[in-house]
């Protein structure tokens, strides 16, 4: 690594940065009583990020001898002089960054250290029991195991070593019948809820247990009535499907690189544009919103990030007001602030850009049951199974795999197909009850696609269940 | 790229590691750059040079997997074992066919030298002729050119050994002003056959069209689709039911379907590996040789693509169609994918259209039911409504939720002429015209 920083130095960079990782995972599948998979991979290489002339240049590659770190090192300072010549305003990263440490997530069992055998055991018990549902057409569980070790340095000082481990999984029963086709998954969306931790994150949903009820519920939705058709109603969203609006329409329009336009071409811009900040009505006053890497759990939990800036939390939205951005050094001096730390590479091969750590929604003051019986009218929604929302940020659908009636206070009928659609200050904004800590879990999305080339993200997100009122649902066609 | 010695030459070493076991090895290079730019500059420019070596260990019916990029006799030594032991704890697949043997693959060359060389100040003078002219009309352009090269090679140790080396590049662009955009995008095997300048100006005309847009009421619209709206309808069909393992498990829209017209008879699709007007790749990940497959003919559903797991299940065999060993429980699917072009222009589809929106592209489609490929995005970068067979003015975006499969049997006219589009996942292709669809139901707008 120093001898990419001192050659970059040599050659004229005015800052450079170095990374090497290695990614380590292990994926073990199960379906229909049979295995799908069992696979390891790993991936490693070094990655130089070079400022030249005040523009950028990285390149990276798999290979670490001497003389393949000078090549990439002499490339990375080509293509940032290649940068230059389209001009523009040159890059300022403001306050040096000098971290110095090692960081380890936390955890009781490695799950690399757990016998295959056992892994294998847990999944095919959950599919056994999956099974035991007449009417399932395809049952699948699985577990993933992630292992980065991650190594920064930069010409200002910088040396960080860090090993972050994470651990997911779930099940997933998909039921047929007719034209008619229904999924159930648990612990979250598509089967995989992820967080950062060891195997007894895995084990403390205990998948077996489950694995019927879950069954049972993608077999009764085939005949459930329908989700009502373009109706307005209140509208409670579990906390696995808020954790995916929250993802969606309040973690990436706070990313200042897309308010700033770098996103412009591929994951979009924002409606949340920089005259907003400190006066814009994001919600309702029970409305906080965080953005923070220290969090256990969270998949936006690290030591570091990507430019060696230290974790650490600030408000994104104080009760309903628009406070902060996710930044990195660049677009937080851009901005006249200092970087949040949200700059993430998703690997050694690719340049780090603002990612979200862990977004959450902090906990009102509610109970779960109390927020039912205060319900008069209205739907109960949980587990995503699509989202989309336009390139500001605004315009959203998502559609969830169960939902239930909510009449005088009581749940009531199952409902399939199950939609809500809406304007994001709006819907924030009609946000009027948010459950308490009890009932506040700290979720994971691993599949967050940003960047060219792509970059898949894993970030947190931290619900509970929340109240909107007068939202429209049930568009399906 | 790694030449066909060479490429023996660690298959071999992988192989002889497994000690005369059944085994497969996939290896995978990348040699690649990408220039991007937003705000008329260059704010990322990156180079990256990786190889990715699979292994599938058989012992009996007992699979296991592993992959690894240290390509070192350490590296190599590792993932034997991790296989070996990943096989060894699996139970049997009763469902394993086994290892293909040998067969003939066709010989393509989408292979072109400029492409694997081309320089990081060659793709920032492209782009940076895009980023001028935009900012002398006062836009804002951003985008990203991609040039680079890899190669394929699978063997196993049956005797398969299949080798292709090809390049791609891509230019894609978003020219923006306050309150319109455009979008473009071209991509090919050889750089000489993608016209950045040409590209950008497109994208920097429908921006400049597009001042002033009109918010309209949702509900159904005839539509004039450019092939960038084309292609999302032919991927989601693709992604959501086009390989047999999605038709096996019930979730395809193909599924009591085949053999039935349920799309216009204009509606022709296949999907073609070998054809070198695609992004071709003439054989699978399990080293079969890919076959052309008809998978909508004149409106009727053939059927769908199939590896050898899945082609097993019914007595079939392969059209060599398997995807990674890493995403083997995605199934088999249609990488090389054509749509039939058809007899008219856009200009003659807009001429012979009363009322009706014509639309650039979609954007963060996702699919909201399986049955009928029931889908909903928004529409992105260029919306205009046609009034009397004209574009009459610009219109604000909308999101639509429509079932694909009746919007492709509500086909009344396709373009003459087909454009090649490279996804940026597994280079997947698309071969893709314009279309007109008649009741194509939008259901709210943005802000």
């Amino acid at each position: 690594m120093m001898r990419a920083l001192d050659l970059a130095r040599r050659r004229g960079a005015q800052y450079a940065d170095v990374r090497l990782v290695n990614d380590r995972s292990e994926s073990v599948s199960v379906k229909d009583g049979l295995v799908e998979e069992l696979a390891s991979s790993e991936s490693e290489g070094l990655g130089v990020r070079v400022l030249v002339n005040g523009a950028w240049g990285f390149a990276s590659s798999r290979n670490l001898d001497g003389a393949e770190i000078d090549q990439i090192t002499a490339q990375a300072l080509e293509i940032a002089q290649a940068s230059s010549l389209v001009g523009g305003e040159k890059v300022s990263l403001g306050p040096e960054v000098t971290s110095q440490g090692t960081y380890q997530t936390p955890y009781k069992i490695d799950p690399f250290s757990v016998p295959l055998d056992e892994k294998l055991a847990l999944l095919l018990k959950a599919d056994a029991e999956m099974g035991r549902v007449q009417g399932i057409r395809t049952r699948r569980s699985h577990a993933t195991m992630l292992k980065v070790h991650k190594q920064f340095a930069n010409t200002e000082g910088a040396f960080t070593d860090q090993t972050l481990l994470e651990t997911g999984g779930g099940i997933a029963a998909t039921a047929v019948g007719g034209s008619e086709i229904q999924v159930r998954s648990y612990p979250n969306a598509f089967a995989r809820q992820q967080v950062t931790g060891g195997w007894e994150q895995l084990l403390r949903w205990d998948l077996p247990g489950n694995a019927e009820r879950i069954a049972s519920e993608a077999v009764a939705l085939l005949t459930a009535d329908p989700c009502p058709s373009n109706i307005t109603t209140s509208l409670i969203l579990g906390g696995s499907q808020l954790a995916l609006q929250i993802h969606e329409s309040c973690g990436h329009p706070t990313e200042l690189d897309r308010v700033y336009g770098s996103e412009a071409a591929y994951a979009g811009t924002s409606f949340l544009t920089t005259e907003k900040l400190g006066n814009f009505k994001y919600g309702s006053p029970v409305v906080n919103l965080t953005a923070d890497s220290i969090r256990p759990l969270g998949l936006g939990t690290f030591g570091w990030d990507d430019e060696g800036v230290p974790a650490q939390s600030s408000p994104l939205v104080k009760e309903g007001l628009f406070v902060g951005y996710l930044m990195s050094r660049e677009t937080a001096t851009q901005l006249g602030r200092t970087s949040n730390a949200c700059m993430r590479a998703s690997g050694w091969n690719r340049i780090p850009i603002i990612r979200m750590v862990n977004v959450s929604l902090e906990p009102g003051t509610w109970k779960f049951n109390d927020l039912i019986a205060d319900t008069e009218d209205g739907i109960y929604m949980e587990s995503n199974r699509s989202w989309s929302i336009d390139d500001k940020r605004y315009n959203f659908q998502f559609g969830t795999e169960i939902g239930y009636e909510i009449k005088h206070g009581k749940m009531g009928r199952l409902l399939r197909n199950c939609t809500y659609t809406g304007i994001t200050p709006e819907f924030w904004n009609s946000c009027d009850a948010v459950c308490n800590s009890d009932h506040w879990v700290m979720w994971g999305t691993p599949n967050c696609g940003k960047g060219q080339p792509a970059q898949v993200a894993h970030t947190g997100h931290g619900a509970a269940p929340a109240r909107f009122r007068n939202v429209k649902v049930g568009v399906l066609k | 790229m790694i030449d066909e010695k060479e490429a023996r030459k660690i298959t071999e070493a992988i192989l002889a590691r497994c000690k005369g076991n059944p085994a497969e090895v996939t290896l995978l290079t990348l040699d690649t750059a990408l220039t991007r730019f937003a705000n008329n500059i260059i704010h990322q420019n990156v180079a990256e040079r990786d190889a990715e070596v699979s292994l599938r260990y058989l012992i009996g019916k007992k699979i296991g997997t592993a992959t690894t990029n240290r390509l070192d006799q350490a590296g190599l030594d590792e993932l034997v074992r991790r296989a070996k032991t990943n096989a060894q704890a699996s139970p049997e697949d009763p469902n394993y066919p086994g290892l293909p043997e040998p067969a003939a693959y066709q010989h393509v060359n989408s292979w072109d030298s400029n492409t694997a060389s081309y320089s990081a100040e060659k793709r920032a003078r492209a782009v940076g002729v895009v980023c001028h002219v935009a900012a002398e009309k006062g836009l804002i352009a951003s985008g990203a050119l991609t040039t680079g090269s890899g190669d394929t090679v699978v063997a196993n140790s049956q005797g398969v050994f299949a080798h292709h080396s090809r390049t791609n590049a891509d230019f894609q662009t978003v020219v923006m002003s306050h309150d319109s955009s455009g979008w473009s995008q071209g991509s090919a095997w050889k750089i000489t056959e993608l016209d950045v300048e040409s590209l950008g100006k497109r994208a920097i005309d429908t921006a400049e069209r597009g001042h002033n847009p009109v918010k309209i009421e949702p509900g159904e619209y005839t539509v004039i689709l450019e092939h960038y709206a084309t292609d999302d309808l032919l991927s989601s069909l693709n992604f959501y039911g086009m390989g047999a393992q999605a038709v096996q498990e019930g979730h395809s829209w193909m599924n009591d379907r085949l053999g039935q017209q349920v799309m216009s008879p204009q509606v022709n699709i296949w999907d073609d590996g070998c054809n070198t007007a695609g992004a071709p790749l003439p054989f699978d990940y399990e080293g079969v040789p890919k076959q052309k497959v008809d998978i909508v003919k004149e409106g009727v559903v053939i059927g769908p693509v199939y590896d050898r797991y899945s082609a097993a299940k019914e007595g079939k065999t392969s059209t060599g169609h398997a995807t990674p060993i890493t995403f083997r429980g995605f199934g088999p699917i249609a990488a090389h994918l054509f749509m039939g072009p058809g007899s008219a222009t856009v200009e003659e589809m807009v001429q012979s259209t009363q009322k009706g929106l014509y639309i650039n592209r979609f954007w963060y489609t996702r699919l909201v039911h399986p049955r009928e490929c029931v889908i909903t995005g928004m529409t992105r970068d260029g919306v205009f409504m046609i009034e009397n067979g004209e574009i009459a003015y610009p219109v604000k975006n909308l999101r639509y939720t429509m079932p694909y499969v009746q919007a492709l049997a509500n086909v009344e006219a396709v373009g003459k002429t087909a454009h090649l589009l490279i996804g940026e996942f597994g280079g997947i292709s698309t071969r893709v015209p314009a279309l007109k669809i008649k009741g194509f139901n939008f259901t709210g707008s943005t802000v």
